[in-house]
C-alpha cells in the first residue's frame, strides 16, 4: 500500500511489525498524503463511516430488546420507548441515524458527481460505493419492516410484490421471499435476520472502498492528477482529521437537532399503528430516500418494466465512468457539464417529490418527464457532451494559479488540448 | 464552508416544515401546547385533569394498552403520588391467576399492572360500537398526521352537515377527519366531568387537557429528551468551536484556507 518503508523504532513494535504490519498500516493511514485542496463535501466519507458505526452500535442494543414476532414486534418496540432506559434515545437515534445516513450519502454521491471522482482510475472505488449504497436500501428497508407498523407491512407488500412481476418464476419467488402466501411472521424473522447481517457486509465493503481509494489517492476539486507527497499534499493526520471532525460536528448538531427536537418529523404517523393485514392505509410511501426511485417504479404503465426501469436507474451509475467520454474530471472545468449536472439535481429532486405524491394526472406527468430525463441525462447527454464539450484550461498542479494571469496559462492550455 | 452551513439549516427547515406531505382538509385550530419548543414542558395540573377525562370518558371505549398505573406517578409525566397512583390501580378489576387450585380470579390492579382495557378483544369492541373499533390511544397522537393540533381540532370539529352531504345512522360529520365521516359521537360537552381542582370544564378546556394527556402517554419521556437535547446540543456547539480553532491553528502551518 505505502510507497515508503516504515520501521517502528522500539524492538517489540518491529517484532510484532514483521509478523503482523498493523503499525506499518497505522503508519500509512496517518501519513497518506491527501490533496489539500479538498473542500467540506469532501468531509461526507468520514461522516459515512460514523453514521455505519452509530447505526451498528445502537442496532446491537435495541436487538436485545427487540422481539422479531409479529405478535410482539410492535409492542416491544414500545417496551423499548417507555420501559427500557434511554431507549427513546437509542430507537430514535436508529431511526433518524437511517435518514441522516442517506442524505450523507447522497451528498457524497452528488459530490462524485460533480467533481468526476468516479472517472480512471477510481472506477473500483465507484462501483463498490453502488454496491454499498445498494445494501444501504435494502438494509433501510427491511428495517422499516421491523417495527410492524402500518407502513411497515404495507411498504413490505408492495415492495416484495414487485418480485412477481418477474416472467414464469415472479409468483414462485415472491412465495418463497415471504416463507408463505402472505407478509407474515416468516418474513418478519428473515427481514430480521438479514437486517442484522446486511450493515456488517456494508463495513466489509467500506474497508474494500478505502482500501480501493488509497491505491490512486483522493480526486480533488481540481480534478487533476497531482504527485504524492508533494507541496500539493497534506498527511491525513492532523490536518485532514481535524478538518473531518469539525464536519462531523457540525453534521452531528443537524443529527441531535432531528433526534432531541423533531424525532418523528422524517417518519410516517401511520407506522404508529400497529399492522393491520384487513386496513390498506390510503397512500403507501416508502421513506423520503426512496422516493425518486418509487416515481421512476410508478410512473412506468407496465409492472415489469417499471421495476426494470427502477433497478437500472441505480445500476445505470455503475456503467457512469464509461458512460462519461469527458477526459475532464471536475465540472469546475465543464462549463456545460456544470449546468446539466444542476439540472439533474433538480430532477432528482422533483422526482423524490413527485414520488410522495399520489400517481395521477400532473404528478403522473411529471415523474414521467423526470424519469426519461434521468435516463437520458446518463446515456444521451453524458456521451455527448464529453466529445463535443470545449472545456476550460487545467491548472498543472493545485498550488498553481487556476486561472488567468498564470505564467503557465499557456502550459496549461497545451495539456489540455493534448488530454481532449 | 458557509454554503455548507446554510445548506444544513435551510435542509432541516425545510424537511421540518408541514408541506412536505401536505394535502389535508381544514387547517387545524391552535392552541399554546407547553410541551412545544426548546425547553417545552407538559402542564402538570392539565395533565391530571387529562387522565380525569380519558377514565372518565374516552376509557369507556378506547384502550390505553401500553400504559401502566405505574407510569401515572413517574417523573414527567402527571406526577400522581404513589398512594394516589395506588389508588386509582385500585380503583379497577383486574384477572389474574391461576392460583394453586387452578382457578383465575379477579383482584384490585396494582401499580405494575396494564391500564385495564374497556374490552376483551377486538371483535368485542367492534361489535359494541358499529363495526368501528375504537383505536387505542396508547400512541395515538403520533399516529395521527398533524399530532397534538389534528386531535384537538377533531375533538372540537364536530357540525351539523353541510348541506348535500347525507349521513348513515351512527355516522357525524367532523370537519377535521379524514373524508369528515367519523363514526365517534361527539364525546365532549360542557360540564361532562367535574375538576377537583376547580378548573372549569368547558369543551375547550376538556379537549386541550385530554390531548396534552395523549401527547405525554405517546412520548412519556418527551421532558427528559428536551432537556438531554439541549445539554447534547450546547456541548455540540461549545466542541464545535473549541474543534474549528484547533483546526485554524493545526491549518495555518500550510498556506491553504480552509
Amino acid at each position: 500500500m505505502s510507497d515508503h518503508e516504515y520501521t517502528p523504532s522500539s524492538k517489540f513494535g518491529k517484532w510484532f511489525n514483521d509478523r503482523l504490519p498493523l503499525l506499518s498500516l497505522v503508519n500509512h493511514l496517518t501519513d497518506y498524503p491527501t490533496p489539500k485542496n479538498l473542500n467540506y463535501w469532501w468531509t461526507f466519507g468520514g461522516i459515512l463511516t460514523f453514521c455505519l458505526i452509530t447505526q451498528i452500535v445502537t442496532g446491537l442494543v435495541l436487538a436485545m430488546h427487540y422481539i422479531a414476532h409479529v405478535d410482539h414486534a410492535f409492542s416491544s418496540v414500545e417496551h423499548i420507548m417507555r420501559d427500557v432506559n434511554y431507549g427513546w434515545l437509542l430507537r430514535y437515534v436508529h431511526a433518524n441515524g437511517a435518514s441522516m445516513f442517506f442524505l450523507a450519502v447522497y451528498i457524497h454521491i452528488f459530490r462524485a458527481l460533480f467533481y468526476g471522482s468516479y472517472k480512471a482510475p477510481r472506477e473500483i472505488i465507484w462501483i463498490i460505493g453502488i454496491i454499498i449504497y445498494l445494501l444501504m436500501m435494502a438494509a433501510a428497508f427491511m428495517g422499516y419492516v421491523l417495527p410492524w407498523g402500518q407502513m411497515s407491512f404495507w411498504g413490505a407488500t408492495v415492495i416484495t410484490n414487485l418480485f412477481s412481476a418477474i416472467p414464469l418464476v415472479g409468483e414462485s419467488i415472491t412465495t418463497w421471499l415471504w416463507g408463505g402466501y402472505s407478509v407474515d411472521n416468516p418474513t418478519l424473522t428473515r427481514f430480521f435476520t438479514l437486517h442484522y447481517l446486511l450493515p456488517f457486509l456494508i463495513l466489509g465493503l467500506v474497508v474494500l472502498h478505502i482500501w480501493a481509494l488509497h491505491v490512486p489517492g483522493n480526486n480533488n476539486p481540481v480534478g487533476i492528477d497531482i504527485k504524492k507527497p508533494s507541496k500539493d499534499t497534506v498527511p491525513f493526520h492532523p490536518y485532514i482529521v481535524i478538518k473531518d471532525a469539525f464536519a462531523l460536528l457540525m453534521f452531528l448538531i443537524i443529527f441531535a437537532m432531528f433526534v432531541f427536537y423533531s424525532p418523528n418529523v422524517l417518519g410516517h404517523a401511520d407506522n404508529y399503528i400497529e399492522a393491520n393485514p384487513l386496513v390498506t392505509p390510503a397512500h403507501i410511501v416508502p421513506e423520503w430516500y426512496l422516493l425518486p426511485f418509487y416515481a421512476i417504479l410508478r410512473s412506468v404503465p407496465d409492472k415489469l418494466m417499471g421495476v426494470i426501469a427502477m433497478l437500472s436507474a441505480i445500476l445505470i451509475l455503475a456503467a457512469l465512468p464509461w458512460l462519461d467520454t469527458s477526459k475532464i474530471r471536475s465540472a469546475v472545468f465543464r462549463p456545460l457539464y456544470k449546468q446539466f449536472y444542476w439540472i439533474l439535481v433538480a430532477d432528482v429532486l422533483i422526482l423524490g417529490y413527485v414520488g410522495a405524491m399520489p400517481a395521477e394526472g400532473l404528478y403522473l406527468l411529471i415523474a414521467r418527464i423526470g424519469t426519461i430525463y434521468y435516463f437520458a441525462h446518463f446515456l444521451i447527454i453524458l456521451p455527448v457532451l464529453g466529445l463535443k464539450e470545449k472545456t476550460l484550461p487545467l491548472p498543472l498542479s493545485i498550488t498553481e494559479p487556476v486561472l488567468g494571469g498564470s505564467p503557465n496559462l499557456a502550459a496549461a492550455r497545451d495539456k489540455v488540448e493534448k488530454i481532449s | 464552508m458557509r454554503n455548507i452551513i446554510k445548506f444544513l439549516i435551510i435542509l432541516f427547515l425545510v424537511l421540518n416544515s408541514k408541506s412536505f406531505a401536505a394535502e389535508n382538509t381544514a387547517k387545524f385550530l391552535e392552541t399554546d401546547w407547553t410541551f412545544k419548543g426548546l425547553f417545552g414542558k407538559f402542564d402538570r395540573a392539565s395533565l391530571q385533569r387529562g387522565y380525569q377525562v380519558y377514565t372518565e370518558v374516552c376509557a369507556s371505549c378506547h384502550s390505553m394498552k401500553y400504559l401502566s398505573y405505574r407510569n401515572l406517578s413517574e417523573k414527567g409525566g402527571p406526577e400522581f403520588s404513589e398512594a394516589e397512583a395506588k389508588a386509582i390501580a385500585a380503583s379497577f378489576e383486574v384477572t389474574d391467576g391461576p392460583d394453586s387450585t387452578g382457578e383465575m380470579f379477579t383482584r384490585p390492579a396494582k401499580l405494575s399492572d396494564k391500564f385495564v382495557m374497556p374490552y376483551a378483544n377486538n371483535e368485542e369492541a367492534k361489535s359494541a360500537n358499529g363495526g368501528a373499533y375504537p383505536p387505542d390511544m396508547s400512541v395515538l397522537v403520533k399516529a395521527r398526521k398533524g399530532g397534538a393540533d389534528y386531535v384537538y381540532s377533531l375533538l372540537l370539529g364536530y357540525e351539523d352537515p353541510p348541506s348535500g352531504i347525507k349521513l348513515d345512522d351512527g355516522v357525524y360529520y367532523n370537519k377535521y377527519m379524514y373524508g369528515n365521516k367519523i363514526k365517534m359521537p361527539n364525546p365532549l360537552s360542557d360540564d361532562l366531568v367535574e375538576y377537583s381542582d376547580g378548573t372549569k370544564a368547558t369543551q375547550e378546556q376538556m379537549a386541550k387537557d385530554v390531548v396534552n394527556f395523549l401527547m405525554w402517554s405517546a412520548e412519556p419521556h418527551l421532558e427528559t429528551r428536551h432537556k438531554t437535547g439541549f445539554r447534547v446540543i450546547s456541548y455540540l456547539i461549545i466542541l464545535t468551536v473549541l474543534v474549528y480553532f484547533s483546526m485554524k491553528k493545526i491549518w495555518s502551518r500550510v498556506e491553504s484556507k480552509v
